[in-house]
């Protein structure tokens, strides 16, 4: 008689943990940081087309890092949930903290009852008109959600780029400042990164309906110098 | 309300109308035509081409049959950051139609994660105008016009349709719902090629002033309750509404001239 291979509980469940951080520990990390107009979102990027860093609403932004399909599927996925909710109810009742709870659903999903996880860690961000209000969901692959309200990093080596982060970054800082502690953390002591490796954005407090803003080109280049 | 994932053949594309009707939540069908009286109507709307930019402006009125529901309708809005629509026709799918049209030109920009060209806008509004057919033929009829800045081509464009969906580009101007007709004949004598933005903006104001003056369901303005017509601009800078003090002191320029001249 055929006895089923029994695997326990714990096994299976550390053994997709471990294949999920892998797959996140291979690609490369990203920052949001609340400055004093707003948020900053910033990730190394070395590509111009794939985004990591991107738009879902009036004032929330989202930061995808790992697997580019399954991040940019759930980032579509946001954009589409949002949009849906304000033509629904109306645009102010939009709001972050919904949204990363539909993704910590979704990923919580995918970890325990498909037969592979997720391979994704995502940022939601959310610029509040209130200094001091804005807030950072951070979005594990298993649907665990942390939320801040000063700076996180996601991705590869987050420990030791959020240690690097941690000694530089204060609250209020102006965002030419705010920039050069992100890159900085990014890159570490022993690299130097230029714009075409860095992917950059901002919901900046500016009383636009739209908040979100990329830094591109000569304008990023001269935030850097 | 889940987080809206689809299998690959199932996916909307960056379309939100296409999203809607995946998930079920489409334009009702319309089984019986309506009775015109009952149905709010909005009217006179236009669109001036300048060496600038484009001008658009709509007067405040809304009528259903001889009654005037609204004194402070606007029926000129933003399509996105470079583009606007004017709506005359049946209210109330027209009011919808701008809402979708702007959701969907905001909803492809961010899942595409780049917007549509000005021509890739003036298609969707015709598809959103086609779509609105069997309404129009029981009763609801929706014509827009449309203008906007095109990047690409750097110069205005205004495109107006028919009930249809017809796309038609105009090179100088273009007028929409029952005062049109009058509007168009003022602008039409004072349109040169290379017209003036600010130029142009006087123009609307009389065109509107003198089609309300023919049409009754057209308003005129309004200083008793401080009521002027929505006028915008949209040139390289985007689109700019006029704020209600300085139409308010162009129409009061306009209406100085015409009294002086003894002409009414």
């Amino acid at each position: 008689m055929n006895m089923p291979l029994y695997v326990a509980p714990e096994q299976i469940m550390k053994d997709r943990a471990d294949y999920a951080r892998k797959g996140i520990a291979r690609g490369r990390a990203a920052i949001a940081a609340t400055y004093a107009d707003g948020v900053l979102l910033c990730a190394e990027n070395p590509s111009n087309t794939l985004r990591k860093v991107s738009e879902i609403y009036d004032r929330i932004g989202f930061i995808g890092v790992g697997k580019y399909n399954e991040f940019d599927q759930l980032r579509i996925a946001g954009v589409r949930h949002a949009d849906l909710k304000g033509y629904t109810y109306s645009r102010e009742d939009v709001d972050a903290r919904w949204l990363a709870n539909q993704y910590a659903q979704t990923l919580g999903q995918y970890f325990t009852h498909e037969m592979k996880p997720l391979e994704v860690e995502l940022l939601v961000a959310e610029m509040s008109p209130e200094v001091g209000e804005d807030r950072l969901f951070h979005l594990l692959y298993d649907g665990t959600v942390m939320d801040t309200t000063t700076h996180v990093v996601i991705g590869g080596e987050a420990d030791v780029i959020g240690n690097r982060l941690q000694d530089a970054w204060s609250a209020g800082l102006p965002l030419e400042d705010a920039v050069r502690v992100a890159v900085g953390a990014l890159a570490g002591p022993d690299r130097e990164l230029v714009p075409d490796d860095l992917e950059i954005a901002v919901l900046a407090r500016d009383g636009e309906r739209r908040s979100f803003r990329r830094i591109e080109g000569d304008d990023l280049g001269g935030l850097l110098e | 309300m889940t987080l809206p994932l689809f299998t690959p053949d199932q996916d909307p594309g960056p379309s939100f109308l296409g999203l809607l009707d995946r998930l079920g939540l489409g334009a009702p069908e319309i089984s019986g035509p309506i009775e015109a009286g009952v149905i709010t109507h909005g009217t006179t709307v236009l669109a001036i081409h300048t060496r600038d930019g484009v001008v658009m402006a709509g007067d405040r009125r809304a009528t259903s049959g001889h009654h005037i529901s609204h004194h402070s309708m606007e029926k000129v809005f933003p399509a996105d950051r470079h583009s606007g629509v004017a709506i005359s026709g049946a209210a109330g799918p027209a009011m919808e139609m701008v809402r979708l049209f702007q959701l969907q030109l905001e909803h492809y920009e961010k899942v595409e994660g780049s917007p549509l060209s000005l021509e890739g806008k003036a298609n969707q509004l015709s598809l959103m105008v086609r779509g609105n057919l069997m309404a129009a033929l029981q009763g609801m009829v929706v014509v827009p016009l449309f203008a906007g800045w095109d990047e690409r081509l750097e110069q205005g464009r205004l495109f107006q349709y028919d009930i249809t969906g017809g796309r038609y580009e105009e090179r100088r101007y273009a007028t929409g719902g029952s005062g049109g007709v009058h509007a168009s004949s003022v602008i039409k004598l004072r349109h040169a090629p290379d017209l003036d933005i600010g130029v142009a903006v006087d123009i609307a104001v009389e065109a509107l002033f003198e089609a309300a003056e023919e049409d009754s369901a057209t308003g005129g303005p309004d200083p008793v309750r401080g009521i002027f017509p929505v006028i915008a601009t949209i040139g390289p800078g985007g689109f700019e509404r006029l704020t209600e003090d300085e139409v308010e002191a162009r129409t009061t320029v306009l209406l100085e001239r015409l009294s002086d001249r003894g002409a009414r």
